[in-house]
């Protein structure tokens, strides 16, 4: 047994890890459950966490990889009770349907409008381009992800 | 799909510690990308991985005189927004088709090469640039042209024990122009049915100079050199280089595989030719 310290969602974290965990069994242990698994394979993209801001798999992750870095799961942007801006302008615009590859969609959303502020809808398609959703179509995602890089511009946002 | 338990990951101090792993039968492991997919599909079964991925002699991205040197645990993203790009624009075209942004994260660009597969992506500038890879290993160390290095499909000059370190990418001479395509089965993350890349000096629409590299219709990357050749003082122009389409296919010795027929990429390969008269726009 290994035990490591790393950064959840802003908290220090001190746990013990099984001889080759992956991070995204490690965060579901953790009851980060908005981490899904879809694929195992790095296809789908359910399972996508920021590590030390940006996008990684967590199901191609090694546990013990993460030891003094910083991890982002959907948990740390928002909550039912306080949902991030990102996560309002996915219900308003319908593009949450099951919700299984909205987690993982809304973290690479909030890595492109970290690093890219105005994207075009050709940007956010390239930025999801990783990340399957089997209901949506992904028109309202897009519109999702430029409707909350708006609201951004205008200062809405944490 | 077969699910294989947990695998041992080490984590070795230094590079002397990760060669000496990987000699007593680990497999090095980089960003996993590749590695931990196959695993779980159970095509590999290692006793135990080797985590290279955060050697500072393997992290480092570096231009100097003449070239760029770029560690082999470099990833992708890291690649991107390093100076090369600017410098080598093909690596541009190249790295922002590559998966998707967290497979950009995570994989790397040793990772890729080790992998040896003919539709590896950064094989093709690496190819174009006639880039040098330089190994260490238990008997020290050694570079090895990057047409000397990759041998098939999954297979490299690699001995046992050996790491590759990182990549020396020569400046070429003047500004070449880039281009590159990669055909795939959908529109999004994909692997290359196929892929086409090429430097031209142009002098007005005539071609003084030219490097193509072809991906995914070999067991290795090629460089079709005799149509290099022909294609030298030829004009960019639909004429000119419609009549080398057939020796371009003839250059491809082709595979069939899950991604498509050999038929289909003989055919294909040639008339990617043409689209280099896309550039005549630009
Ligand atoms: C969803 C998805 C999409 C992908 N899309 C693309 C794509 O568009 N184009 C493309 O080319 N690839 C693609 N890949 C494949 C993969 O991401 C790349 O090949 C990546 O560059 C591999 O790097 P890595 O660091 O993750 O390799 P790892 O998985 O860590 O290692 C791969 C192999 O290389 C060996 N190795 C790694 N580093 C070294 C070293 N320094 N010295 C010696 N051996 C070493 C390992 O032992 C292993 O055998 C994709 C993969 C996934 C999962
Ligand atoms: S579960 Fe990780 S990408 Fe699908
Ligand atoms: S909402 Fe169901 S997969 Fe995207």
């Amino acid at each position: 047994m290994l035990k490591i310290y790393f950064e959840l969602n802003g908290e220090p974290m001190y746990v013990e890890i099984k001889p080759g965990e992956m991070l995204l069994d490690l965060l579901r242990r953790l009851g980060m459950k908005s981490v899904k698994e879809g694929c195992r394979t790095g296809e789908c993209g359910a399972c996508t966490v920021l590590l030390d801001g940006k996008p990684v798999r967590s199901c191609l992750t090694f546990a013990a990889k993460i030891k003094g870095h910083r991890v982002t799961t959907l948990e740390g942007l928002g909550s039912p009770a306080n949902p991030h801006p990102l996560q309002e302008a996915f219900l308003e615009t319908g593009a949450v349907q099951c919700g299984f590859c909205t987690p993982g969609m809304i973290l690479v959303a909030y890595d492109l409008l970290s690093r890219n502020p105005d994207p075009t809808p050709e940007e956010v398609r390239e930025a999801i381009t990783g990340n399957l959703c089997r209901c949506t179509g992904y028109v309202k995602i897009v519109e999702a992800v430029l409707l909350a890089a708006k609201r951004r511009r205008e200062g809405v946002w944490r | 799909m077969k699910k294989t338990g947990p695998v041992e990951i080490v984590k070795p101090k230094d590079l002397g510690e990760a060669i000496a792993f990987v000699r007593k039968g680990g497999m090095p492991l980089a960003g996993g990308t590749d590695a931990f997919v196959r695993i779980r599909k159970g095509f590999w079964d290692p006793p135990f991985l080797v985590y290279i991925g955060e050697l500072p002699e393997l992290r480092e991205v570096e231009i100097r005189e003449g070239g760029a040197e770029v560690g082999a645990a470099v990833t992708h993203a890291e690649l991107l927004r390093s100076e090369v790009p600017r410098r080598l624009p093909i690596f541009r075209l190249v790295l922002e088709k590559l998966g998707a942004p967290a497979i950009r994260e995570m994989g790397t660009i040793g990772g890729n090469v080790a992998n040896a597969s003919p539709a590896g992506d950064t094989l093709i500038p690496l190819y174009l640039l006639e880039a040098r890879v330089n190994l260490v290993g238990p008997d020290g160390e050694r570079s090895l042209a990057i047409e000397e290095f990759v041998l098939g499909p999954g297979k490299t000059a690699l001995r046992e024990g050996e790491l590759i370190v990182s990549f020396w990418i020569p400046f070429p001479e003047g500004d070449p122009v880039p281009y590159f395509h990669k055909v795939g089965r959908r529109r999004a993350l994909y692997i290359a049915v196929l892929s086409l890349g090429a430097l031209l000096w142009l002098e007005g629409d005539v071609i003084r100079e030219m490097r193509l590299a072809l991906g995914a219709v070999a067991p290795t990357v090629v460089r079709p050199r005799e149509v290099e050749a022909k294609l030298r003082g030829r004009r960019l122009s639909h004429e000119d280089l419609e009549p080398l389409c057939a020796e371009l296919s003839a250059a491809t010795s082709s595979i069939t595989d899950i991604r498509g027929p050999d038929w289909y990429r003989r055919e294909a390969a040639g008339r990617l030719l043409l689209g280099l008269l896309r550039l005549r726009e630009a």
